[in-house]
């Protein structure tokens, strides 16, 4: 690991300053920052350790919808029972995502700040290309072992998965980013790597997440986070959904759906072609099935990967049939 | 090379003067300028659990977290989880009681990890202590018995 100096910081105002400056990096929770130094992809000069702010963690649930602010740890806001009872999508999304110990270290801010794990990326010595690294140095994905990759919103740039949970469950459910005065869509938040994969997120420097609010709907209420994976626990999505669900008072019809994808995507990744077909049919397995295979229309395998295309819409149905209470 | 950081750290309920570069992590401070050997240094990128310590009675994994970040926290490693000469804690004695491990190396991360698990409440159910013990891996394949040890500590603590 790269030596750097290391400031904590006593206020937001006092991080703003020093995280502008050129090789400077926030610290929160340090999963992937430290853990990206020792792989010698973060090669910080600067270090600006935000967590001993106080304030920045809260965790409010009210009519409006939820507020978590950018410090709250992953394990508290997964087991609120708040947050359990309107935001199960929420919830679910967090503890299936890392480890108990890692939950416990890494921030809500944080969280959506996370990098790729794809396996070059993470590996400069042996693999010096890479766009995200250094833009304009290639790819070594395409053409290498792309099981991990990413089908949707690649680019002849990157094909690299964007990794989270928590931030699909958010894309589902129209939740807003905090960067101080400034808030942002999270759609809008997360940046798709065209011919610049070296910026990921809206995030201007200097600029800090806050918080990140999520509105409240009856669809984030009747919701569930359903990840796939080669392990059981402790493991990135194959394919992952978040899917919400309200139906109108006749118990049958689809008022209003949400799906946002995991695992298979460049940036979080909403289905909204899924969606839009949904809405106003009767709530039904065959439906369902159909209108899952639309999300995959612009899908392009890189060869290890086709299997994802394959995947996504079998999650996708699953999900939307789990919180339809038909499967 | 950066000055380094004079630190005051908070270990096992004792208070200890460190003098590390920014870099080093909680788990180098604790092993090698404290010499607390118990947390171990098994894959030291966060994926194994070895070194799993409390912060602030949080189980936290002390190779991803820098020494300067807890500064002004209370760190808890296998060694503080009893007085000194006390009797086992109760899930070193159910660990010991089921043979929950073989070569013993992930064993204090496993121990520190099923204190915090039982303290959450996430220790309901074979499953339930399967999803929330997996941040620590056995390559012995011991999980078996840890399963068991840390369904009978449960059941001690709650008694």
């Amino acid at each position: 690991m790269k030596d750097f100096s290391y400031t904590r910081v006593a206020s937001l105002d006092e991080a703003r300053v020093l995280a502008a400056h050129a090789g400077a990096m926030l610290l929160a929770g340090g999963t992937t920052l430290v853990d990206l130094a020792k792989c010698g992809v973060a090669m910080p000069d600067e270090v600006v350790d935000i967590t001993h702010l106080d304030g920045l963690d809260a965790i409010k649930v009210d009519r409006d919808g939820a507020y978590l602010g950018a410090l709250a740890k992953m394990s508290h806001v997964a087991d609120d029972a708040r947050i359990r009872k309107e935001f199960p999508a929420v919830s679910e999304a967090l503890w299936q995502a890392a480890s108990a110990q890692l939950r416990n270290m890494a921030t809500i801010g944080g969280n959506l700040m996370q990098r790729t794990r794809c396996a070059y990326f993470r590996d400069p010595a042996s693999f010096p290309a890479c766009n995200k690294r250094h833009p304009g140095s290639g790819c070594a994905a395409l053409g290498g072992v792309t099981r991990n990759h990413a089908v949707l919103g690649t680019s002849s740039y990157c094909i690299a998965t964007n990794p989270g949970d928590l931030a699909v469950a958010l894309t589902a459910f129209d939740a807003v980013i905090h960067l101080g005065e400034r808030r942002i869509a999270v759609d809008d938040f997360f940046l798709l790597p065209g011919a610049t994969p070296h910026q990921e997120h809206a995030v201007e420097p200097g600029e800090i997440i806050t918080a990140v609010t999520i509105p409240a709907s009856a669809a984030a209420k009747r919701s569930t986070y359903l990840k796939v994976r080669d392990r059981q626990s402790y493991e990135f999505a194959a394919s992952s959904a978040a899917v919400g669900l309200e139906l109108e008072a006749d118990g049958k019809t689809i008022r209003d759906v949400r799906v946002a994808l995991g695992g298979v995507a460049t940036k979080p990744w909403r289905a909204r072609e899924v969606e839009a077909h949904l809405k106003g049919k009767t709530l039904a397995a065959e439906t369902v099935k159909r209108a899952s295979l639309l999300a995959m229309e612009s899908a392009v395998a890189q060869g290890d990967n086709h299997y994802k295309i394959d995947l996504a819409p079998r999650v996708i149905t699953r999900a939307i049939l789990k919180v339809g209470g038909i499967a | 090379m950066t000055k380094p950081l004079k630190l005051k750290l908070e270990v096992n309920g004792k208070t200890h003067e460190v003098a590390v570069e920014p870099r080093v992590t909680l788990l180098d401070a604790l092993r090698e300028h404290l010499h607390l050997t118990g947390s171990k240094k098994g894959c030291d990128q966060g994926q194994c659990g070895a070194c799993t310590v409390h912060v602030d009675g949080e189980r936290v994994l002390s190779c991803l977290t820098l020494a300067a970040q807890v500064e002004g926290r209370k760190v808890t490693t296998v060694e503080g989880l009893t007085r000194d000469g006390g009797d086992l804690h109760p899930v070193q004695a159910a660990f010991l009681a089921h043979d929950a491990f073989q070569c013993g190396y992930c064993t204090p991360g496993q121990i520190m990890s099923a204190v915090a698990c039982i303290k959450e409440g996430h220790a309901g159910s074979d499953a339930e202590i399967r999803e929330y013990m997996s941040g620590n891996l056995c390559r012995c394949g011991a999980y078996p018995h840890i399963v068991a040890a840390v369904r009978q500590a449960k059941e001690a603590m709650a008694s």
